[in-house]
């Protein structure tokens, strides 16, 4: 990489880090893009920017089932924040269709907010990923963590990104619709153990939602407790339409999130994040055979967990070591 | 004796309550009897005149309306007592109608000889025109703070006009015309709260505004099902006795979504068949018609294009035996079966709305959105097969020489830009000449009134005496229920099936994403108060097919909302879509705003055209260009292109 490059990168990246909206667009437009010759500009600006982000800045998931109101408690939340003068990015996934690889990004018209408010919105469509998170929606939250205080990443809230969003950000947002039936679905599908918080949406609904939030309850202290020590998810009422619960729900996850990050949870996550996005994108590029070259999935998780940096890092020193880069 | 005709009307409005009074004045002294007032898109949203969003809208589509003081200069030397006045307002309806009673209370006229109708059908607004401004729920509560209002202290006036009209405008089906305008009637009248006794009179004073295309014989069979549904209605699930109150009243203007941009003068027949549909059967004929102009799709009426129109009535219905007979299909089992069948078809439909909880639930899920969005997807892909011949576009389409009627001027009204200026002067002198200790007061028993649950009728009429603007008493519904976005239907509107067309453009999507490296980005806009989406929502549709990623906001955007929009999500493409005339004003805000290549498409006379291309537009589209393979394979190459990814 020449020194100009280089220099220009230092400068977008300072930029970012002021939230400067037409530098957070561009960083996002560069990390977005799936050539692999963009890949070693986007690995150092990526780099750059995790090393200076503030250590107070978070990215939270929110998932759920379709219809529970995802994008509604976003919009609460970050309205929220804003109130508290905290500004936020939010990163927003739908699904791709299947036939035609196009997408309707609809989210964005329900994440309206004042005209000079410290807020970005980047939609991503999941594209080849089924049910999972968008190709660059790890990368995407990264430079929004860096520019806002708050980053959000809203799933598709289907399949596979139920799992995946726990390692791309820092706290998960299960979000829940009264009287759906879908706490025990989740409870099947294993997905109950992923939640920091869970909200019981659409709380204006009343003694049905009071009952999701029993039901949910009840399945919590039957079920074992989480593993390394974290503490059970809290559980909490919101509402879009009457406010009610938002405030609490942000102070939870406050509370949470900076217990984590003094006893060092954070910093874990972060490090089994890396190592999930590395393999991710290693295992999209080179697939089953690339896997093979370095011993199975097993041995390369172990390698992409010893590198530092972000996932982009991870990936370089798989592919280095599987002779592909 | 032939029969009475019908009440034939005029929609009007432009400019300034000056200029439009002198206009109306004119009509009446032609023996028109009845006004139907258009108003602007600002008054219809709830802004004055000089609000940022009104900017290029101000007296574009109809009159401004902010104050007490322009309902005076528009009703200046018309006799309320003798003249009906029909309103085409909605959100703002509780306002206009307070203005006119306060209007009526300067001029010691009683109340109860107030004649005339407030359209005030919210529900549509959410499905097709977007000029809602709250959510549905307290949108319908004030619905019924009027009907409830007009029923006891004005009983002759109509108070609220359920429309199925802009619901076939989008594309809809008779049969989903019928089910989607009486689930939203049912939703009224469900949540009207009179006592049981009173029920049967506020149900006769329910009326509809009604649309018939060119299928005429099947939109006489649409409004003989409508006849019968609705009386059924009214006998079984709200028991009126009275069969006269149960009588399906209705208006109607015809249709303009046939109408053509090509060979614009095929329209004068269009027009004139479309009439037939609602006269022909003498027991569900429309008591009021409109006719829409000719050139409705090359740009703004003039006064003698609507002379046109209703020539075109006066020929029907003085010069044909039209109004001598009785009932001509009584009898038919042709007329019949075929009522029969769009009868079962929109009880079906009604069902499934009902299933979902009704309008309400059916409006908020975006069920009913949806379902139109695919319905008019059916439409256009027709059109552009040719399975639906539209003379002059698909079929037929040469001729001898190019349309004498649009030679000279180009065919249509070129509005004056300096009209506005004196409303502007107007509202700043009435805003100066107030007590602003009553405005205020009367303000507060207005915000009183929506958070308590009481009627809003009269604290409205107490702030129209006190001077406020339609602004401030739109701002204060805002500040109670907050705004509301409707679901657009786009984000879950199911997709037209696959050709080989389709293919290639597919194909090519892949092509220039794979050299951007990320996947074709387009963001469709709709800039300024203009709700109409069809548009829209079509393109947004099939450049997702197209296998675009595809950002849609909804109707109703600043120049900057949009420029933001484009910036965050790092789109390859704008589109913007404006059908109010507004985009000589619009579209150079948002291109000054915005660095990648942009398109347009809406009414645009083509020496506007000429100018936005000059400005840097990269394509303009119109009424004629019916193909969207077409359009969206240009987009591709458009977005190609300024990324370097040809």
């Amino acid at each position: 990489m020449s020194t100009r490059t280089a220099r220009a990168l230092d400068e977008l990246a300072a930029r970012v880090l002021e939230a400067d909206p037409a530098a957070v667009a561009e960083a996002l437009d560069r990390v977005e893009d799936a050539r692999p010759q963009a890949l070693a500009e986007q690995r150092e600006l990526l780099a750059r920017l995790a090393l200076a982000t503030p250590a107070d800045h978070f990215a939270v998931g929110v998932t759920g089932p379709p219809g529970a109101g995802k994008t509604s408690l976003c919009a609460a939340l970050v309205r929220h924040w804003l109130a508290a003068g905290r500004g936020a990015g939010v990163c927003a996934v739908d699904p791709s269709s299947r036939r035609s690889g196009g997408a309707l990004l609809g989210d964005r018209a329900r994440l309206r907010f004042d005209a000079d408010a410290p807020v970005f919105v980047r939609s991503l469509a999941a594209r080849d990923q089924l049910g999972g998170l968008a190709p660059a929606a790890r990368a995407v939250v990264l430079v929004l963590r860096a520019a806002y205080p708050v980053a959000l990443l809203e799933t598709v809230g289907v399949g596979q990104s139920e799992i995946d969003v726990e390692s791309a950000v820092d706290a998960v947002v299960l979000v829940l619709q009264p009287g759906s039936g879908d706490t025990l679905q989740f409870m099947k599908a294993g997905i109950l153990e992923i939640p920091d918080v869970v909200a019981v949406h659409k709380w204006d609904l009343g003694a049905l939602a009071e009952r999701t939030r029993a039901d949910f309850e009840q399945v919590l202290a039957i079920s074992p407790p989480p593993s390394g020590g974290a503490p059970p998810p809290g559980v909490v009422g919101t509402s879009a339409e009457t406010g009610q619960g938002i405030a609490e729900l942000a102070a939870e996850l406050d509370s949470r999130l900076a217990a984590a990050a003094a006893n060092g949870q954070v910093a874990r996550r972060r490090e089994a994040g890396r190592a999930a996005w590395g393999l991710e994108l290693f295992t999209r590029r080179y697939g089953t055979r690339g896997l093979d070259q370095l011993g199975g999935r097993e041995a390369a998780r172990r390698i992409a967990e010893q590198a530092s940096g972000t996932g982009l890092d991870a990936f370089s020193a798989l592919a280095t070591r599987a002779g592909l880069a | 004796m032939p029969d009475r005709p019908w009440i034939f009307g005029i929609y009007s409005g432009h400019s300034t309550p000056r200029a439009s009074n002198a206009l109306y004045r004119a009509n009446l002294t032609r023996g028109q009897t009845r006004l139907s007032i258009a108003f602007d898109l600002p008054t219809q949203t709830g802004y004055d005149s000089d609000h940022p969003l009104a900017a290029g809208e101000a007296g574009k589509v109809g009159v401004p309306i902010c104050s007490l003081a322009d309902m005076q200069l528009l009703f200046d030397g018309i006799p309320l007592e003798r003249v009906g006045t029909n309103m085409t307002i909605n959100a703002t309806a509780v306002w206009l109608l307070a203005l006119y009673a306060a209007l009526a209370e300067q001029r010691n006229v009683p109340w109860n000889a107030l004649t005339g109708t407030t359209q005030n059908d919210v529900f549509k607004e959410y499905l097709s025109r977007g000029t809602y401004i709250v959510a549905p729920r307290p949108s319908l509560r004030l619905t019924t703070d009027m009907v409830e209002f007009a029923v006891r202290e004005l009983p002759k006036w109509n108070p609220v006009n359920v429309c199925s009209y802009h619901l076939q405008e989008v594309g809809a089906t008779p049969a989903q015309e019928i089910a989607f305008t009486l689930a939203n009637a049912m939703a009224i009248l469900d949540a009207i709260d009179v006592p049981a006794g009173e029920l049967p009179a506020v149900f006769g004073r329910i009326s509809f505004f009604c649309n018939a295309g060119l299928r005429f014989i099947e939109e006489a069979c649409k409004m003989r099902a409508f006849t019968r549904l609705w009386d059924e209605l009214g006998r079984e699930r709200y028991g009126v006795q009275d069969p006269a109150l149960r009588r399906f009243r209705y208006s109607v203007q015809v249709n303009s979504l046939g109408l053509t941009e090509a060979e614009p003068e095929n329209n004068i027949a269009r027009i004139a068949f479309e009439a037939l549909g609602v006269t022909l059967s003498r027991d569900a004929r429309t008591r009021y018609l409109q006719l829409p102009a000719w050139n409705e799709a090359l740009g703004l009426p003039r006064p003698w294009d609507q002379q046109l129109s209703l020539r075109i009535q006066q020929v029907l219905a003085y010069e044909t035996d039209l109004l001598e007979h009785a009932d001509i299909f009584e009898g038919s089992h042709v007329i019949e079966a075929r009522t029969a069948e769009i009868e079962a078809a929109a009880r079906a439909e009604l069902a499934r709305v009902q299933e979902r909880g009704g309008a309400i639930q059916a409006i908020e899920s975006g069920y009913m959105k949806r379902a139109l969005v695919e319905a008019n997807a059916r439409r256009v892909a027709a059109i552009e097969s040719g399975e639906r011949v539209v003379v002059g576009v698909n079929r037929f389409t040469e001729s001898s020489e190019p349309s004498p009627l649009v030679a000279a001027g180009g065919g249509i009204l070129t509005v004056q830009e300096d009209a506005v200026q004196e409303q502007l002067e107007a509202l700043r002198a009435h805003r100066a000449r107030r007590t602003s200790g009553e405005v205020e007061s009367a303000l507060r028993g207005l915000r009183d009134a929506l958070a308590n649950g009481s009627n809003a009728m009269r604290p409205s009429i107490r702030c129209a005496h006190a001077g406020v603007t339609t602004g401030e008493w739109a701002d204060t519904l805002r500040e109670v229920f907050g705004e509301y976005r409707a679901p657009t239907g786009v984000d879950t509107a199911l997709a037209r099936t696959a050709s080989d067309d389709l293919e290639k453009v597919r194909r090519r999507v892949d092509q220039v994403s794979e050299r951007l490296g990320r996947r074709l980005k387009l963001l469709v806009g709709k800039p300024g108060l203009d709700g109409h989406s069809s548009g829209a929502e079509q393109i947004a549709l099939f450049a997702r097919e197209a296998g675009f990623e595809v950002v849609y906001d909804g109707i109703r955007l600043t120049p900057e909302q949009i420029a933001r929009s484009a910036q965050q999500e790092g789109v390859h493409l704008i589109g913007l879509s404006i059908l109010s005339g507004s985009h000589l004003a619009l579209v150079p805000a948002v291109l000054a705003l915005v660095r990648v290549p942009l398109v347009v498409g809406g009414i645009i006379p083509e020496a506007d055209a000429q100018r936005l291309r000059q400005q840097g537009v990269q394509a303009v589209y119109t009424p004629k260009d019916y193909d969207l393979h077409r359009i969206v394979r240009e987009m591709v190459e458009i977005a190609a292109r300024a990324h370097d990814a040809a």
